[in-house]
């Protein structure tokens, strides 16, 4: 298994009182008068401490993520930490799970990024790829109607710049580049592996699997875990290749602490922001025109007009009782993971350990008791269920790049 | 009672709808973003003294979407083509809102085919004072509400609670809006300069409480279409067929007409 650190990188200093007072709504439109530099600067730096303290704890990976306009994640550009880690670590691969890329203008600076930082830290980039949430087309001004064009366009052009030698020329429908040339190439060779995060779309769990990349389920339920694997699975069967854990990772709140009663106290900042990912989504700017599915047309405009309530997260307790949260001591979480992993068979999987206010030492302490005695029992559950990451199988980066398969017939 | 028809007509590969009624010199008339309805009281006034030519814009109401439109212009260069399907000519044209906008790119591609040219509330260029609202931040009612003086004209229009139909219409015409016209957020900025030849006899009406499109934007276009009047209509907002039919039917009927 590959097993990931992560957290959103919470901006907690802010006036809470300030954001209820606005309906609790703090992506987008929250002022950023409210913004605190001095304790933001300070936070960056805890955090980029906590990810070198992961490193020394055992884990494997670093997970890293973007948002824009609010408090719940400060990495306004992932590919910035992803440098940080470059330099500051030495083993852990650092997976940015992803660059939004519809909200680029131009994929091929993207891919010169990502180049440096595979360049820079030895080759231990892993290069996830999202369309960014609804609500950041609003706060970076991309039009939310061409989103999934532009993330498809994107990627095919990000993809040849780094297998193709230029120079060459590329005239898409969004995307115009006139040399296509860059002078910073990825280390790993044809390319660095690209797994895909996501929560509710059928077309990016199928548009994964068809490229042969792993999907990253972000803490859905178990039920819908399993639902998602058999989409996948198919659609890989589909494409001619049998996928299994090492194509299917997962996502899950899990703070640790000295006893349960400590570690249920602090889990509770997992609902910092309502228990979502961006706090409460406002039912316009959550979902803007065009962003979604068409067949989705129907239940968001009645959401969008109140007459459909929207998402809404289950409670704390319920949460913990459906194993979406696990918190505890070692041994609490440990008898939990085990239930969890051997539902849900992952074979790269994130710990979201720390969120909202848990205390700084608190969060180091999570690290450490999850590197030394959370992960290798995972390890063992691994070992005894069969789940393996892509690098235990060394799998192909992609369908395209793949050499283990029959050439279909035609 | 005026006797609308409806057809469909093939322009550029896709099908545009296109409603008729009316008897007199023909006035083409271009409908708001949120789409128009079937029949507007401010239609039948119209249609008393103009032959009314009501295209639905292509991806609007019963007009099919081309995926490949990038441009308001692009709208504009249909309806061009449209009227030349239907040979129609010495037509006068009125645009609203959104539709203004398209009004005024018609003109400019043809400024001796018009005989006037009327816009209302109208779209299209960067307003000096304000900004056009943006409907990515609003719901679809709240839009509409935002449009008008009156918020009561809402519930006489849609009812209390519009049909789950006419917010998916909405829906799509919004998408639409930001196909064509995201960034910059329904204005050009070479319009201005287009409008300086186009000298037939032009009308800009504002209302005095509009809340989608500043007032300053119509006194730029009425600074910039050489022979150009500004009327204001008090008490009313965006949508001025809306909430003082009588009165805008009255304006352009006198104007065209006169």
């Amino acid at each position: 298994m590959h097993l990931m650190y992560f957290t959103e990188q919470p901006m907690s200093a802010y006036p809470v009182e300030e954001a209820k007072r606005g309906g609790n709504i703090t992506s987008l439109m929250f002022s950023n008068k409210h913004y605190d530099p001095v304790a933001a600067s300070r936070l960056y730096n805890g955090y980029i401490d906590d990810y070198v303290l992961a490193e020394e704890s055992g884990f494997d990976g670093i997970m890293l993520n973007e948002h824009h306009n609010g408090p719940f994640c400060m990495q306004a550009k992932a590919n910035i930490m992803a440098s940080v880690l470059a330099a500051k670590t030495k083993r852990v691969k650092i997976v940015i799970l992803g660059n939004p890329l519809p909200l680029s203008e131009n994929p091929v600076r993207l891919a010169e990024e990502l180049a440096m930082i595979d360049l820079i830290s030895k080759g231990r980039l892993v290069s996830g790829f999202v369309r960014g949430a609804g609500v950041e087309q609003l706060a970076t001004s991309v039009n939310p109607t061409y989103n999934r064009e532009r993330f498809e366009e994107a990627h095919d052009l990000i993809i040849r710049t780094w297998t193709e030698r230029g120079p060459f020329r590329w005239e898409g429908a969004h995307y115009q580049n006139r040399v296509v040339n860059p002078w910073a190439l990825p280390l790993q060779q044809p390319h660095p592996r690209i797994w895909i995060p996501g929560v509710v779309s059928t077309e990016t769990v199928l548009w994964s699997a068809r490229h042969r990349y792993p999907y990253i389920a972000l803490n859905t339920t178990i039920e819908m875990t399993k639902k998602l694997w058999d989409t996948y699975d198919n659609a890989a069967a589909d494409a001619g290749y049998k996928s299994g854990p090492e194509q299917h990772g997962y996502l899950l709140r899990c703070h640790v602490a000295e006893t349960d009663e400590k570690a249920l106290e602090n889990a509770r900042n997992f609902m910092w922001m309502q228990g979502e990912f961006i706090g409460v989504g406002h039912p316009v700017w959550a979902n803007p025109t065009g962003y979604y599915s068409p067949s989705m047309r129907k239940t968001f405009v009645q959401i969008v007009a109140g007459r459909m309530p929207p998402y809404v997260p289950n409670s704390y307790e319920t949460q913990l009782e459906n194993l979406e949260i696990i918190a505890g001591s070692p041994k609490t979480v440990i008898a939990k993971l085990r239930k969890l992993i051997s539902e849900t068979r992952p074979g790269i999987m994130s710990f979201w350990a720390n969120d909202g206010f848990i205390s700084h030492a608190d969060a180091q302490t999570c690290i450490r008791l999850l590197g030394q005695e959370v992960l290798p029992a995972v390890r063992e559950m691994g070992r005894e269920f069969g789940l393996n990451s892509p690098f235990d199988l060394n799998t192909p980066v992609s369908l395209d790049f793949s050499t283990d398969l029959k050439k279909k017939a035609g | 009672m005026v006797a609308w028809s409806e057809s469909t007509v093939t322009v550029a590969g896709g099908k545009v709808h296109v409603v008729r009624g009316g008897k007199g010199a023909p006035l083409v008339l271009l409908h708001h973003d949120i789409g128009t309805l079937d029949q507007l009281d401010f239609y039948d006034r119209l249609a008393q003294r103009f032959e009314i030519i009501l295209p639905h814009h292509p991806g609007w109401g019963k007009s099919g979407r081309p995926q490949w439109m990038r441009s308001v212009r692009d709208v504009a260069v249909i309806h061009q083509e449209l009227l030349a399907e239907l040979k129609i000519s010495g037509h006068s044209l009125l645009g609203l809102g959104f539709g203004g906008w398209i009004a005024a790119e018609m003109a400019t591609m043809a400024p001796r085919d018009i005989k006037k040219l009327v816009v209302v509330g109208a779209m299209g260029i960067k307003p000096p004072e304000g900004f056009i609202a943006d409907q990515a931040l609003l719901s679809y009612i709240a839009y509409v509400k935002t449009g008008l003086h009156d918020k009561s004209v809402f519930e006489k229009t849609w009812g209390a609670e519009p049909e789950l139909d006419v917010l998916e219409q909405w829906d799509i015409h919004r998408e639409m809006c930001f196909r064509i016209a995201w960034k910059p957020y329904m204005y050009s900025q070479t319009l201005p300069h287009l409008l300086k030849n186009v000298h037939a006899p032009a009308l800009v009406v504002t209302g005095d409480d509009d809340g989608i499109v500043p007032k300053s934007a119509a006194e730029v276009y009425a600074k910039s279409l050489p022979h150009a009047t500004l009327s204001v209509v008090r008490d009313s907002g965006h949508f001025v067929e809306l909430e003082k039919p009588a009165e805008l039917a009255k304006l352009v009927t006198s104007f065209i007409a006169g």
